[in-house]
């Protein structure tokens, strides 16, 4: 697990410039630094030493000296590869893990992705072809980004590397912020960064004298929705999941350091904690976030869960500011701007893991993902149960059941349950029939852009660019695997994994890794008929069947609780900061002009006035907010008005 | 009486919902939530205001789309919750 960035081209002092590139990427790789140049290209690389301690320095090259590579990331199955290499005569001098990629890419060229089992990112220089390879793992867990300069190629795991590149400034891509108010994130491989991309997850990408090609080695699946399912008999599916899981986690605790686990209370890290609890017999160190607010905290289970695993068990407390006091530390590591504040309690999670002296845990994350665990889903299949008869004022009040945690929802009329859901006349047909309601939401923020960002964005429309990227059989698939798909494919990625996965735990040096998104796990989930993991308005029905011996029955009953944060009453509360009164200003808002000053200071004032305010003020307020912060950080504010001139 | 309660209740649409976007067209029959103008919490916002300002009390079975999603339909609400029916 680490940081690199690098280059494809021939430039002055490559060196210097490989240094400040890794050295605004430190906090990535603490235990190490290293630098590789020719004439043609250069690598850099900040290590985290998790596996092969020793002997496991970065830019790594190969024997010959032909091939160097640069890795961030983990290979889970590297002690099986490693064998089989051996067995074909090759020899390791190093115990990591990256040498075996160095082998495979030897043997195989680009074709070795497809055997690789881990979570990574990295770029191999072949001074043989004089090329540059780049690779992202399947699920799009660690980042690549990349731009041109001058006609050199850069690359590097977050943004802030290529901006040490001369003549490479931060401007915000309109397109990119509209998508993030639309969608939650931008559609890789656009970024928030104009001109600065990143590469797709499951791709990899040659960088040579003819210039730059880009295929995808690996496609996240489902199978025609009339097509008889291979797994007909639930016992024997749960069976068989749980042997993957198991496996999933048991590669997942390799490393040559301690590995911990988070322990939200909910039942997928319940499930990787009983996992990890049973393979590590000196007893597992597990970390949890509590709030001071009941709508948020969820501790009573998480103690439950530590005490009945006998887990060595640590919690920080997000109290009413704390948001606040780390939201533009949150903003530097995001590189993007955001509409909720979920992963600032993550980034003061990954910090106590740090001063606990672990570089690595195990998560749950994915597993809302692969086993249909969001409430989207629940909620999709209950406006298809109201649109079969629309007139009925029995059937919406089951969207009341789908969010108890709501309050807005609690009085609010059948009718009007009906209505906010668009359960009557919403087109069965429509490929984003499942996330409708959320993007109409989210979309209705934007009436906080400036003039000038809608005569630049004129009729652009995110969701139709959204439809535009799903794959050609999509139509084929069963409704909720069509829903899977977009959140897997998108989501996943671009909100949930960047902003609070790889970012979050980075920020502090930590390495989260994920059993549920074994890309085995992902591939067999894919193909279980719907019903087994969305079984009636129950959410990962399967999931359950195969773990419900790890955990007591409070936990493996739980209805999932989403991971939600305070919003903007953490910013307008008592001891109100200053920089979000500044930020907020019309002076700042106007100087960004990218919203309407006079109108974020009206919602300032309400969000402050009425701290109750609902999703769409709310989600309006931290993306404002966050996008303000990031113009400041990255581009400041000089950069729209020059650009007006 | 109408058009007044009308312009109070736009003035509070707009001022509320739309952060004083007076470009905004709205028409006095547009669906309030068809529009992206309220969500669940904005119906409780809007309920909230026509109780203080004008007075009525609003029982379950009056929040409903047929009574406030639009200009229109919370001006009729108001207007017929507000004068007194004589016999």
């Amino acid at each position: 697990m680490c940081g690199f960035g690098g280059y494809f081209g021939s430039i002055r002092d490559g060196r210097a410039l490989l240094e400040s590139m890794t050295a605004a990427i430190a906090h990535r790789g603490p235990d190490g630094q290293g630098i590789f140049t020719v004439p043609e290209a250069g690598l850099g690389h900040v290590r985290l030493s998790i596996v092969g301690l020793g002997d496991g320095q970065q830019p790594m090259p190969d024997a010959s000296g032909e091939l160097t590579i640069a890795f961030n990331g983990e290979i889970f199955n590297y002690v099986e590869l490693r064998d089989e290499l051996r067995a074909k005569g090759r020899r390791f001098r190093t115990a990591s893990d990256t040498e075996v990629i160095l082998h495979l890419y030897d043997e195989m060229g680009e074709d070795c992705v497809s055997l690789l089992n881990g979570d990574f990112a990295f770029a191999i220089w072949d001074a043989r072809r004089c090329r540059m390879m780049l690779a992202r793992d399947r699920m799009g867990v660690r980042p690549l980004f990349y731009t041109a300069q001058g006609g050199t190629f850069y690359f590097a795991s977050e943004v802030k590397a290529l901006l040490q590149v001369p003549g490479v400034s931060a401007e915000i891509d309109p397109i990119a912020l509209d998508q993030i108010f639309t969608l939650w994130a931008p559609i890789a491989p656009r970024t928030p960064f104009r001109n600065i991309l990143e590469l797709e997850p499951a791709n990899v990408m040659i960088v040579d004298q003819r210039g730059v090609t880009t295929r995808p080695y690996w496609q996240l699946q489902y199978p025609d929705r009339d097509q008889p399912s291979g797994y007909t008999h639930e016992g024997s599916a749960a069976e068989e999941l749980r042997a993957l899981l198991a496996d999933a986690t048991r590669i997942r605790m390799r490393a040559d350091v301690p590995v911990g686990a988070y322990l939200s209370g909910g039942l997928d890290s319940s499930i990787v904690s009983a996992l990890a609890a049973g393979m590590t017999p000196q007893g597992l160190r597990t970390f949890s976030v509590t709030f001071d607010s009941a709508e948020h905290d969820e501790s009573a289970f998480q103690l439950e869960m530590a005490a009945a695993l006998g887990t060595q068990h640590s919690a920080i407390a997000c109290r009413a500011g704390d948001i606040a006091k780390v939201f533009p530390d949150v903003i530097r590591f995001t590189e993007r701007p955001i509409i909720r504040t979920a992963p600032a309690p993550l980034y003061q999670l990954s910090g106590l893991v740090r001063e606990a002296g672990l570089k690595v845990v195990l998560t749950g994350e994915g597993a809302d993902e692969v086993f249909a665990g969001y409430d989207i889903f629940k909620e999709a299949r209950v406006r298809r149960f109201c649109g079969r008869q629309p007139g009925s004022s029995i059937r919406p009040h089951l969207f009341r059941k789908l969010y108890p945690y709501l309050p807005g929802l609690k009085q609010q009329s059948p009718e009007y349950l009906a209505a906010f859901f668009g359960a009557g006349d919403a087109p069965l047909d429509d490929p984003l029939f499942s996330h409708r309601p959320r993007l109409k939401g989210t979309a209705a923020t934007k009436l906080f852009f400036s003039g000038d960002l809608r005569a630049e964005l004129k009729d652009y429309d995110a969701a139709a660019e959204l439809i535009g990227r799903l794959p050609q059989d999509f139509r084929r698939w069963h409704p909720l695997h069509q829903a899977q798909y977009l959140e897997s494919r998108f989501l996943l990625p671009g909100y949930i994994l960047s902003s609070q996965g790889d970012r979050m735990a980075m920020a502090h040096g930590i390495e989260g890794r994920f059993p549920f998104l074994d890309h085995r796990l992902v591939e067999f989930a894919a193909k279980l008929p719907p019903e087994m993991k969305l079984k009636g308005l129950t959410e990962k029905h399967i999931l359950r069947e195969a773990t419900k011996d790890l955990l007591p029955p409070a936990i493996g009953r739980r209805v999932k609780q989403p991971y939600r944060a305070p919003d903007s009453h953490s910013f307008t509360g008592p001891g109100e900061l200053d920089y979000v009164r500044g930020a907020l200003s019309e002076d700042a808002v106007a100087e960004g002009g990218l919203f309407n000053a006079k109108a974020v200071t009206k919602l300032y004032e309400k969000c402050r006035s009425r701290p109750a305010s609902g999703f769409r003020d709310n989600a309006a307020f931290v993306g404002i907010l966050s996008t303000q912060l990031w113009l400041q950080t990255f581009a400041g504010t000089r950069i729209r008005k020059a650009e007006a001139a | 009486m109408t058009q007044a309660i009308k312009e109070k209740v736009k003035t509070f649409i707009i001022e509320n919902f739309l952060f004083g976007d007076t470009s905004y067209d709205l028409d006095d029959t547009a669906s309030l939530i068809e529009n992206d103008i309220i969500d669940s919490t904005g119906v409780l916002e809007l309920v909230a205001f026509i109780e203080d300002q004008f007075g009525i009390v609003m029982g379950d079975a009056d929040i409903v789309p047929a009574n406030l999603d639009s200009l229109a339909r919370i001006s009729a609400f108001i207007a017929a919750k507000a004068v007194p029916v004589t016999a």
